[in-house]
């Protein structure tokens, strides 16, 4: 046996000293062709970067945008309603707020800039009005916010309920109730549109999909013969046909089924066949997660006396799902960009809001401006999910395991 | 704890037979084990050890003989099933931990959802039993974040938790790593000692010597000999209990 040192010593990590030359020799122009490499790239990016640029700073016509903003936000929807919408969205961000401080503990970054979101908005040239509106959301949300902190533990339930209640309560907000007269008419879904339409179907789609999807994933792998049938059948003919496939069914097949009296709102059956898409495919990938959750923990489930039902709700599922975000965010940041689609049934989505806008003779020669602000918008939204999506990963400790 | 009706069988085996597929996995296995009992189980890999113990809390189906536990029979019922996992725990040679719940979280489900104990009770049993098995400042940690002795003994604690009077170990020591073999095997001797019954399968011999009331040597799917640890080891009869124990002996 040998000895060494009776206490070994024990040594900080070694500190990597970075200076920008070093950085720069680094990882740039380590060898000459990388060096090459790097002075290409940047003339690339320049010669590219430069007429874009100067187009959009210079010779744009931004006020197609700015003129048609409220069009291309809530679509038809009366201006002399759009009150409702903002309250829908105070009411928004105050739940948000809620949340955010009864669940999460310690002060993070990522609030302070959600909180900060709507006051950089405010500096862009809305109407001062609007700016006011804006700033508002802000406010609300940090109302929301000092409440939850002063009694964290009662909060977070109450920002449960509070979820809950959003969504039927913020409809109905936007929807109205009193008949075509009085303080809160209603608004015929047919003039919902734009950024407003295309967050509703997304964000609704989503919810509804996800339970159907589960209990599809669920009913697919059923002893019962009958119910893995029909899950099967389900699931197997909506992937086998495209979405604007269904929507049509939606529009032109299901009146062939209804009595002629019964009209259904388009919104309705864009939703429903937007919903059934997405569930079919939110079934396979929850299937996924479920078939990548090793025996063992069904058997120490079982060993425990947990019944199959607390098995599945306790255990199985919670690791399936957490298994499955990823995909799951990426299915449906491809659903929010799919509700595109509804133009088919004659509605209005923040695209087909710059379809019409352009239809405008006022604004010929501007479809560069509108089709790159509705990819803006998309772009936004889509990043905005896949960036929760990463923090919720961290925040379950996706990466530990 | 002496009940003094200690001499009753509490599992009661009798011509055990198991097929998978066509597979004749259990050839026939006859045991009773009286309360408070230390059954070791050993034998070579694939004899059938894993699918015996299995059987017993349903995790695997016989297909014929009879199984009692606790005078209850094993059947199709679920209700019976039911009632006889209530009775026994099982420690697996991979942990099985919850990996997305707390160590906490680990113990106090299967009370919380099973019996519906107040959190209070289950929590605060929970925390007893992590101090039985010396890991209570573990207890708010994700078993991911544990060495396997750890994991293990929080197994132990999760299934004593349900207040069982029958505890399955199967291979509880061969996924450790040596020096994490010890802490384990000194919770499962304390437990012995605190008058559980056990059945054990494991090739640890020492251990099975201490503490082992009677072991089993399985082979081909059936019990080849049984005896006291004395017997087994100084007067084996059969052969292939001898060549058996020579070769895990040696190391
Ligand atoms: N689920 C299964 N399907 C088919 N064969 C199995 C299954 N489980 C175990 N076996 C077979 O049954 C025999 C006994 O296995 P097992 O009880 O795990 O043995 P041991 O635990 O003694 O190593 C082995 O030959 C094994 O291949
Ligand atoms: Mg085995």
């Amino acid at each position: 046996m040998t000895t060494t040192t009776a206490k070994s010593k024990v040594l900080p990590p070694p500190t990597e000293r970075y200076s920008l030359l070093g950085w720069l020799h680094k990882n740039l122009f380590s060898t000459w062709y990388n060096a090459l490499l790097t002075l290409f790239a940047a003339w690339l990016t320049y010669a590219m970067l430069k007429p874009t640029l100067t187009w959009i700073f210079g010779e744009a016509r931004w006020d197609v945008i700015s003129a048609n903003l409220k069009l291309f936000m809530i679509g038809r929807y009366p201006i002399e309603q759009e009150w409702r919408v903002w309250a829908a969205l105070f009411l928004l961000t105050w739940v948000i707020g809620l949340s955010w401080g009864s669940w999460v503990k310690k002060f993070e970054l990522s609030g302070l800039v959600l909180l900060l979101i709507p006051v950089f908005m405010a500096l862009l040239p809305f109407s001062m009005d609007d700016r006011l509106k804006i700033l508002g959301l802000s406010v609300f949300s940090l109302i929301g916010y000092v409440i939850a902190k002063s009694q964290p533990a009662t909060f977070s339930k109450v920002s449960i309920f509070a979820w809950l209640l959003y969504f039927p309560v913020g409809l109905l907000i936007i929807r109205g109730l009193t008949g075509d007269e009085g303080f809160f008419p209603v608004v015929d879904t047919q003039l919902w549109g734009g950024l407003m339409l295309t967050v509703l179907l997304s964000v609704l789609g989503i919810m509804f999909s996800f339970p159907i999807g589960v209990s599809l994933a669920l009913g697919r792998q059923s002893k019962l013969p009958i119910i893995s049938w029909i899950s099967i059948g389900f699931i197997e003919t909506i992937r086998g046909v495209p979405l604007i496939t269904i929507l049509f069914m939606m529009d032109l097949m299901l009146p062939l089924f209804l009595p002629s009296e019964i009209r259904i709102e388009s919104i309705i059956r864009a939703l429903v066949g937007i919903t059934f898409f997405s569930a079919a495919y939110m079934a396979e990938n929850v299937r996924g997660g479920l078939q990548s959750i090793p025996r063992g923990q069904h058997e120490a489930s079982h060993a425990l006396g947990l019944s199959g039902f607390q098995t599945m709700a306790f255990i199985i599922m919670p690791q399936a799902l957490r298994a499955v975000i990823p995909i799951l965010v990426s299915q449906f940041i491809g659903l929010l960009k799919d509700t595109t689609l509804v133009m088919i049934l004659s509605l209005f989505d923040i695209l087909g809001i710059g379809k019409a806008v352009l239809g405008n003779p006022d604004y010929i020669g501007t479809s560069r401006e509108v089709y790159l602000f509705i990819a803006a918008v998309f772009w936004i939204l889509s990043y905005g999910m896949s960036y929760a999506s990463q923090r919720l990963e961290t925040a379950l400790g996706l990466g530990e395991r | 704890m002496s009940e003094n009706n200690n001499n009753d069988p509490i599992i009661v085996c009798q011509d055990v037979h198991k097929w998978y597929g066509q597979f004749h996995a259990l050839r026939g296995i006859d045991m009773e084990v009286r309360k408070g009992e230390v059954i070791v189980i050993f034998g070579p890999s694939g004899s059938g050890k894993s699918t015996f113990i299995r059987t017993i809390n349903r995790l695997e189906e016989h297909q014929s003989g009879q199984i009692v536990v606790d005078s209850i029979e094993l059947t199709h019922d679920v209700r019976n099933i039911e009632a006889i996992r209530k009775e026994t725990g099982m420690v697996f040679q991979q942990f099985n931990l919850f990996p997305h719940l707390t160590v906490l979280q680990n113990i106090t489900l299967a009370p919380l959802q099973v019996h519906k104990w107040k959190k209070e009770k289950a929590e605060e049993i929970a925390m007893q039993l992590l101090e039985r098995v010396g890991i209570p400042e573990q207890a708010e940690k994700f078993p991911g974040q544990l060495s396997g002795g750890q994991q293990q003994r929080v197994a132990i604690a999760r299934a004593l938790a349900m207040q069982l009077k029958i505890m399955l170990f199967d291979e509880p020591t061969s996924a450790l790593d040596p020096e994490m073999i010890k802490e384990v095997l000194d919770v499962m001797t304390e437990l012995a000692e605190s008058g559980m019954t056990m059945l054990v399968v494991t090739h640890e011999m020492g251990f099975a010597r201490s503490v082992a009331d009677r072991m089993f040597f399985f082979d081909e799917g059936q019990i080849v000999e049984s005896g006291s640890p004395e017997d087994i080891y100084n007067n084996p009869q059969e052969d292939r209990t001898k060549l058996f124990l020579s070769q895990i002996l040696q190391h």
